[in-house]
């Protein structure tokens, strides 16, 4: 049996290139913090960053320079506001100028859906009467070759490298997630290449007949990282910390204290245990 | 003299909107109060869907966000994501969707992307989200905003989600197959579109609320109906229910959250 576990940090270095298409997936549930801190760690420049929600880690990651074009549907912060670092880049082209690539939801996740299949591009009756195609010219239509009826077209999306957050995985690489699952199982059959950190490494998963579980051979990696999706959160591990998305608002709305709140928690911290660490002295 | 706010009359008048049995999108924030509300007095067997993949959804306390755990711990099921915008409301399979939005012209056309120039926005706003294709889909949609000149506006800076588009029938023309937005309720009171032109107009005020302070939240010059409904304040049981959910959501959000070891 070939392993599959990595470090996180041996998982980044070897998967994740600067310039590269990435995706770290997880809608609302699972969001991958610790992977994106890494990434942010190793100082990666000029990403082309996908996922549906942005989220607080986009945020941070873009508002700290390791990106330079966003494939996206909907770029708040959910309940909140405003992504006010997402907002500087767009704009104020602080820290850098950031190309926008956007979408609905139904299309980014039909575009994982063709990914995941290897087709060429996704079909959906969507971005009707609205001024989207005219803002971006990668949203196009095409004809039912049965009925004539004009449809929406978009290009499938296949990240370079998709990155996900899931309960266990056991060593071989089989990954096991449940609770909300977003279009996870979408963007890691679409992938090139999959990492996934999880909270437990477990010897063997037990049998999930219709359990979501990624197959060893599309995993490139897997890395174990306990409460690695904080401050979203991991069914059945820990709750979403609503209260530090709300504080976010205020450590993100200037770029001095968002800039002293990264260095001090995510720069200084040699790994997310660190992080959280920092996070306890803070409280 | 009123003892309720216009933001509760809100969420009620949206509530009572809502039939027993009815297959209903959430949004979060109000709709997810009003639908709540509705659940928890008269409509037990409303299903709820929120985007995130939660059917038939039960929440003890209101979600910050649309995927909090809470949804997924009360569903009664939770089903992938693509399959929720394609299988449910791109299928038609969804009777009423909720919108809000930061404009919305006399057509029930929305704005949530951007104020100012696409390209270089004064303010960018989160974008479409679930809300084109809820617009396009769902049976019929209820659109929910505060009412200023800014937010009902006579030009949208960028429209995300179809209404009528131009109007006198140009929706029914498209191959949308939802109705669009039937009801648009506002703090002083709901508009509902013309049978022949679709523009919206006045058709009911809160209680002591008057057509002047309707028309001067308006930044389009108002039609009004002829006869102006006087939507019944909240009962007892609705602000007590209402009360009482943000109440129970209040204290859930403040609890602590233990972080994982």
């Amino acid at each position: 049996m070939t392993s599959k576990v990595r470090t996180l940090g041996d998982a980044i270095a070897t998967h994740v290139r600067d310039g590269a298409c990435v995706a770290l997936e997880g809608f609302t549930h699972l969001i991958p913090f610790a992977a994106g801190h890494e990434i942010i760690r190793q100082g990666r420049r000029n990403l082309h960053l996908v996922r549906m929600t942005p989220d607080l880690i986009y945020d941070q990651m873009i508002g700290m320079g390791c990106a330079s074009k966003l494939t996206f549907s909907w770029g708040g912060n959910p309940g909140v506001g405003s992504l006010h670092r997402l907002r500087d880049a767009v704009e104020h082209q602080w820290p850098a100028p950031l190309a926008l690539d956007e979408h609905t939801h139904a299309g980014v996740a039909a575009a994982y859906s063709a990914g995941a299949a290897g087709l060429p591009f996704a079909t959906l009756r969507g971005y009707l009467g609205t001024d989207l195609p005219s803002v971006n010219p990668r949203i196009r239509s095409v004809d039912c070759p049965f009925t004539g009826e004009r449809l929406a077209a978009v290009p499938a999306l296949n990240p370079d490298v998709t990155i996900l957050h899931a309960q266990r995985a056991d060593r071989r690489g089989n990954v096991s997630m449940h609770g909300i699952v977003g279009a996870q199982r979408e963007a890691a059959f679409a992938a090139r290449a999959l990492i996934v950190t999880v909270e437990e490494i477990v010897d063997e998963l037990p049998p999930a007949m219709n359990g979501i579980v990624l197959p060893h051979w599309i995993v490139s990696a897997v890395a174990q990282c306990r409460g690695g999706a904080y401050p979203s959160y991991v069914h059945d591990h820990y709750a979403r910390d609503n209260g530090f998305y709300q504080r976010w608002d205020t450590i993100a709305r200037e770029r001095d204290g968002f800039l002293a709140w990264m260095n001090r928690h995510v720069l200084a911290s040699r790994d997310h245990a660190a992080f959280l660490a920092s996070l306890q002295e803070v409280a | 003299m009123s003892d309720w706010t216009r933001e509760e009359m809100m969420t009620v008048a949206a509530a009572r909107q809502l039939w027993d049995g009815c297959v209903c999108f959430v949004g979060i924030g109000l709709p997810s109060a009003a639908c709540n509300l509705a659940r928890l007095t008269h409509a037990p067997d409303v299903v709820l869907i929120y985007e995130s993949g939660t059917l038939g959804t039960r929440p003890d306390v209101l979600p910050l966000s649309i995927g909090d755990g809470e949804l997924a711990d009360t569903a009664a099921c939770v089903i992938p994501l693509p399959e929720v915008f394609s299988y449910l409301l791109q299928a038609g399979r969804v009777d009423v969707g909720f919108l809000g939005a930061a404009q919305v012209d006399r057509y029930g056309n929305l704005n949530s992307t951007v104020i100012g120039p696409y390209d270089a926005p004064r303010t960018r706003l989160p974008g479409a989200g679930g809300a084109t294709e809820i617009a396009a889909h769902a049976r019929q949609t209820f659109v929910m905003l505060k009412a200023t000149p800014r937010s009902l506006v006579a030009q949208l800076d960028f429209c995300t989600s179809a209404g009528f588009l131009a109007g006198n029938g140009a929706r029914a023309r498209t191959t949308m197959r939802g109705a669009g937005p039937q009801t648009v309720i506002t703090d002083y009171g709901v508009l509902k579109p013309l049978p022949e032109t679709d523009e919206l107009h006045l058709s009911a005020l809160f209680n002591g609320v008057t057509v002047d302070e309707a028309r001067a939240a308006t930044g389009w010059p108002l039609k009004v109906a002829e006869s102006v409904d006087t939507l019944t304040p909240p009962t007892p049981i609705e602000l007590e229910t209402l009360r009482a959910l943000h109440a129970r959501t209040r204290e859930a959000h403040r609890r602590p959250v233990r972080l994982p070891a």
